[in-house]
């Protein structure tokens, strides 16, 4: 079975991220936040996950 | 010697014309599916319904041959396999592994049942008469059908619609949880379009076949394939997903049907085939009935 990758991040704040293997963006907005998560999963043919303290991760299932 | 192998060959090929409509649903049969075979199927035929009157005449190579066609026939179900799993590539919704395997199976399995037929009505023909023959026949194309149909997920499983629900962002169908939506469009389109499905097996044998990932991936294919769903690339959180409840064994389903029936949507569970790999019986054994109690 493929493994699961997390293939983007998307933050509300950078405090929130360390690093890590997957590219970050930063998104203080929520309707910002939304938009680039919806536009990734459409070009990526990722799943968005909400993670709930203002991360949002894209998901290659 | 004529009358006997002629007779054979024709029950032969329709033993395997009738099994081949009994496929139909299970994987399409394109025009030139059904003519490669119906041609293998003819194939078949000869050799069984050959083998008895050529051993008869003394030509006992006959039976050698029988053993060349079992490795020939070996080839189909490679064959089947290869091209399932080159289709894989392209479905939207996978047939998965398990599902492919019991495909190719089945079609393997079929000559083999062929190449009995005709083996038997010729067999029969010579030694008690075409009439005889005849009735041999029609009660093993009766049997053959019966044994080789399979049992079907309404056997094994109650079917009813669950109810279609969020927790902030978790999916749940009735008490099980399914997946974890991030997106805000989507969450309200499946709570809006969303069918959800429970599956409760019957017995533990049920519960340990409804577990297997692959029984799982091949109703989700078929289902998918049946009622038809909105889904393409770029939308994997609209893939029909299978989740258990680990604790009673139920299995939940969502799904985004074109048309959000979910009468429809249960009728195809109920037919989908329970596949050989996934069928589990620890009932049989002593602990897993200790186990059930």
């Amino acid at each position: 079975m493929e493994r699961d990758e997390v293939i983007y991040i998307i933050a509300d704040d950078k405090d929130k991220v360390v690093a890590g293997g997957a590219p970050i963006l930063i998104a203080p907005e929520e309707v910002e936040r939304e938009r680039l998560a919806l536009y990734l999963s459409r070009i990526l043919n990722a799943m968005v996950h909400d993670l709930e303290n203002g991360v949002l991760i894209l998901v290659k299932h | 010697m004529a009358l006997p192998i002629l007779v054979g060959v024709l029950v032969g090929i329709l033993t395997r014309w009738l099994l081949l409509r009994i496929d139909y649903r299970q994987y399409p049969g394109y025009p030139h599916g059904y003519v490669t075979h119906l041609s293998l199927g003819l194939v078949a035929a000869f050799l069984g319904a050959a083998a008895i009157p050529a051993t008869l005449t003394g030509q006992y190579t006959a039976v050698s041959f029988l053993a060349l066609a079992a490795q020939q026939f070996r080839d189909i179900r490679n064959m089947e396999r290869k091209s399932l799993e080159q289709l894989e590539e392209t479905e939207l919704v996978r047939r998965g592994p398990d599902y492919i395997e019991g495909i190719a199976r089945v079609f393997e399995s079929r000559n083999y049942l062929v190449i009995l037929t005709a083996l038997l009505t010729s067999g029969a023909i010579i030694f008690r008469g075409l009439t005889f023959g005849l009735g041999i026949a029609l009660l093993w194309i009766i049997v053959s059908h019966y044994y080789m149909s399979g049992k079907r997920l309404g056997d094994i499983a109650l079917v009813r619609p669950g109810r279609v629900h969020f927790a902030r962002t978790l999916l749940y169908v009735d008490e099980v949880m399914i997946m974890e939506v991030g997106l805000k469009e989507s969450r309200e389109k499946l709570l809006k379009e969303g069918v959800g499905i429970i599956l409760e097996p019957k017995d533990d044998n049920g519960r340990a076949t409804l577990a297997q990932p692959g029984q799982r991936q091949a109703i989700v294919h078929d289902v998918a394939a049946i009622v038809g769903l909105k889904k393409d690339f770029g939308y994997p959180e609209f893939t029909p997903l299978i989740r258990l409840d680990i604790d009673t064994g139920r299995a939940a389903m969502i799904l985004l049907p074109i048309e959000p029936d979910p009468e429809a949507v249960m009728e195809a569970i109920r037919r989908v085939p329970v596949l050989e790999s996934a069928i589990r019986l620890p009932l049989k054994t002593l602990a897993g009935r200790k186990a059930a109690d």
